[in-house]
């Protein structure tokens, strides 16, 4: 019975649907009709490269975020000065992050001072005892600020960057783009994977519009840009 | 613990509800605050784009197309979300829906869910379902919660909570959190908060979101936020419920690239707001590091609840495309003015003016397509170019309709006051006569201003709905015809 409801119930709404809009759509029409939509807003950006950084380090910061920029091998050095700086004792790392980004003499147990932990399924409860996440991107959008996550090597799981205080990612020159419809043509062909837009550190502005960082989500966010 | 939600069976009329909230200064100082933050954020933001016109251009007409050809679009994303491991449920309508939440949540085992803010949950009353079930809803938006631990209602779409101040906020944590020594500094309240969920993010299994678009090509859901209370409900728990109104599905992935720009320049005036989440089903731990990433239970419940009845509707369709940015309520000088409460509806200002009559089927809220002045700021700031006081006229033409339609039009006073008027207009010697008449009426209600103006606030009896909401100025002491008759017989 209870199952006779429900397809009851889908088939009284598309009758419904169908009602309101006199008949049963044809995908051909519907596909003319998507392939019809003007589309006269920009694409792609214009700026040169250096533009382009410059704009991302702006919007970020803008967001309250701390950017820096670090050559090949100067990845792990650099990653390994904020974390002295943010007083990180331990730091939770997916599978797959490049190892050339870790500080010199990194071991899967500690490096130095910094204890790091790699994510292999640790539970909420073991993440929100780290002190941050360092994670890489798939891409970059200069225009809003935002870097992008998937569920992918290097990056990991949603919870793994979400509920340590602090977020360190790692962002390659060559994956920043300019405007928004440009990261989404990179990342239709990944549509289907876990993606998560980040723009800033958690943030609110419930009480009196009054923007208040990290309530949820990680307080504090650092950028490394490697060119 | 949340309180009685806004029901536009039961709610008073607007113009009621409006002359109350106009009496709560602390209310419109707390509003107006908000709204004028909100919307100098906005327009900065929108001004960076030179592109800002073809992007709404292309979000109305993505809009009108989905809407066009919705059937084809909600079997697209029902047969996706199911191929990546999800369940699709329909409802058609508030109860239905209410049901099928309840009986899901029994079934994941939980007796508490964590939620993320989600107007369609407001809509149907969900939380009190759940309370009555036996199962307690924790609100998660920190609005949200502000909302429901003092037992208020929301106010805003974006921004709930925007009609109260941080004092008013400290009150209800300290009193609700057992926190007497809370401080002040919106930045105590936020960790206070941070605090109050984290245990609850941790522990509780059943999440229940709302859904900001549906991606009919790839069967994924977007959920847009910025406090990670959000991502914290769709991540760690093992079981996630998602309810959206079946208007809220997108053709293609590559739609997002229009809906990302307009909606967080427009709800709260940012590039992009700090969280966006777009999930497909569940994850089967086939690509990446091979673990396994979010809820192992997904189901979606796609709501009609007379959203089929707006669609059938050729001049009011248009309802349907709005995405929920609350840019209208910011602009409006209406809402400004009554904050959200008035409109009787968790849809408040321009967009709960004409959604909610319409959710009603038109039986109840009637008076909302009136609450505007028809000024079209809203019109001029909607992402989607929703034409609403064009929307708003037409409504007032059906509620006209459906008032003076069988028997009850056979008494309708306004008609009938109509029809006298006529017959006034008709004569002159009638028409003169209603003057001295309407002059002498007048007297005892006239009031003098600072200029010495005279001005009527109050009218009697039927005319009463006339000056409640407008002064009606004096009758000038000579007619326009005494005076030109005045003047032949004075030879001037």
């Amino acid at each position: 019975m209870a199952t006779d409801m429900v397809t009851n119930s889908r088939a009284e709404v598309l009758r419904r649907v169908r009602a309101a809009r006199g008949g049963t759509s044809d995908g051909v029409a519907v596909r003319a009709g998507w392939d019809g939509i003007a589309r006269e807003y920009r694409r792609k950006g214009t700026r040169e490269r250096e533009g382009l950084l410059a704009l991302l380090e702006d919007r970020l910061r803008d967001y309250d975020a701390r950017v820096v920029r670090a050559a090949g091998e100067g990845v792990g050095q650099s990653v390994a000065k904020r974390l002295v700086e943010r007083g990180v004792r331990r730091m939770v790392v997916p599978v797959g992050l490049p190892v050339e980004w870790m500080p010199v003499g990194w071991l899967p147990a500690s490096a130095g001072e910094v204890e790091f932990v790699v994510d292999e399924g640790l539970s909420s409860e073991e993440l929100d005892d780290v002190d941050g996440v360092m994670t890489g991107a798939t891409l970059a959008i200069a225009e809003t600020g935002t870097f992008v996550l998937q569920n992918v090597a290097g990056q990991g799981r949603r919870a793994a960057t979400l509920v340590p205080d602090y977020h360190l990612c790692v962002v390659r020159a060559e994956d920043v783009v300019e405007t928004v419809p440009e990261a989404m043509g990179r990342l239709q062909e990944t549509a289907g994977l876990a993606t998560t837009f980040v723009s800033g550190p958690s943030a609110t502005a419930d009480i009196e519009m009054t923007r208040i960082k990290g309530v949820h989500g990680p307080r504090s966010l650092d950028v490394i840009l490697i060119v | 613990m949340s309180g009685v939600g806004l029901d536009p069976k039961t709610a008073p009329t607007f113009p009621m509800a409006a002359k109350a909230m106009l009496g709560d200064t602390q209310l419109r100082k707390n509003v107006r605050h908000a709204t004028d933050v909100i919307q100098e954020k906005r327009a900065r933001v929108v001004g960076e784009m030179p592109d800002w016109q073809e992007l709404r251009e292309a979000g109305r007409q993505i809009r009108r197309h989905t809407m066009e050809y919705l059937d084809f679009y909600l079997e697209e994303f029902e047969a996706n979300c199911t191929r990546a491991g999800g369940v699709v449920h329909w409802a058609r309508d508030a109860e239905e829906a209410r049901g099928i939440v309840v009986g899901l949540v029994k079934a994941s085992g939980s007796d508490q869910v964590i939620k993320i803010k989600s107007m369609t949950t407001e809509e149907i009353q969900l939380n009190s379902a759940l309370e009555a079930a036996g199962i307690h809803p924790y609100e998660t938006d920190l609005a949200e919660l502000i909302i429901q631990l003092g037992e208020d209602r929301p106010s805003h779409i974006v921004v709930p909570a925007l009609h109260k101040n941080r004092q008013q906020i400290r009150e209800i944590f300290q009193r609700e959190m057992k926190l007497p020594e809370l401080g002040e500094r919106p930045q105590d309240l936020a960790d206070a908060a941070r605090m109050f969920l984290r245990e609850k993010f941790l522990r509780v299994k059943t999440a229940v979101s709302g859904a900001n678009f549906l991606i009919a090509e790839t069967g994924g859901v977007c959920v847009v936020e910025s406090e990670g209370n959000g991502r914290m409900c769709l991540t760690l728990p093992e079981t996630l419920i998602t309810i959206a109104g079946i208007d809220k599905v997108l053709p293609r992935f590559q739609d997002l690239e229009v809906m990302l720009q307009l909606l967080p320049r427009s709800a709260t005036g940012e590039r992009m707001n700090p969280y966006n989440s777009i999930w497909t089903g569940v994850d089967a731990a086939s690509s990446g590091d091979g673990l396994r990433d979010g809820p192992r239970v997904f189901h979606v419940v796609l709501t009609d609840n007379a959203r089929t009845e707006i669609l059938a509707d050729e001049e009011g369709r248009q309802t349907l495309n709005c995405i929920r940015c609350g840019a209208c309520q910011n602009a409006c000088p209406v809402y400004r003015q009554t904050g959200g409460h008035a409109y009787g509806s968790v849809y408040a200002g321009p967009i709960g003016a004409i959604l909610t009559p319409q959710l009603q089927e038109m039986h109840h809220a009637q008076s909302l397509p009136y609450a505007s002045s028809l000024c079209g700021a809203c019109y001029e700031v909607c992402p989607v170019k929703i034409n609403i006081p064009e929307v708003l006229i037409h409504l007032r033409n059906k509620v006209v309709k459906q008032n003076t339609a069988g028997v009850a039009g056979l008494f309708d006073v306004e008609a009938g006051a109509m029809k006298a008027m006529a017959m006034i207009f008709r004569s002159e010697r009638r028409f003169r006569a209603a003057q001295r008449l309407g002059r002498v009426a007048e007297r005892p209600l006239v009031r003098r201003d600072g200029q010495g103006e005279g001005w009527i606030g109050w009218l009697p009896g039927l005319l009463g709905g006339w000056t409640q909401a407008r002064d009606l100025e004096e009758m000038p002491k000579e007619t326009f015809r005494d005076w030109w008759e005045r003047r032949g017989r004075d030879g001037n």
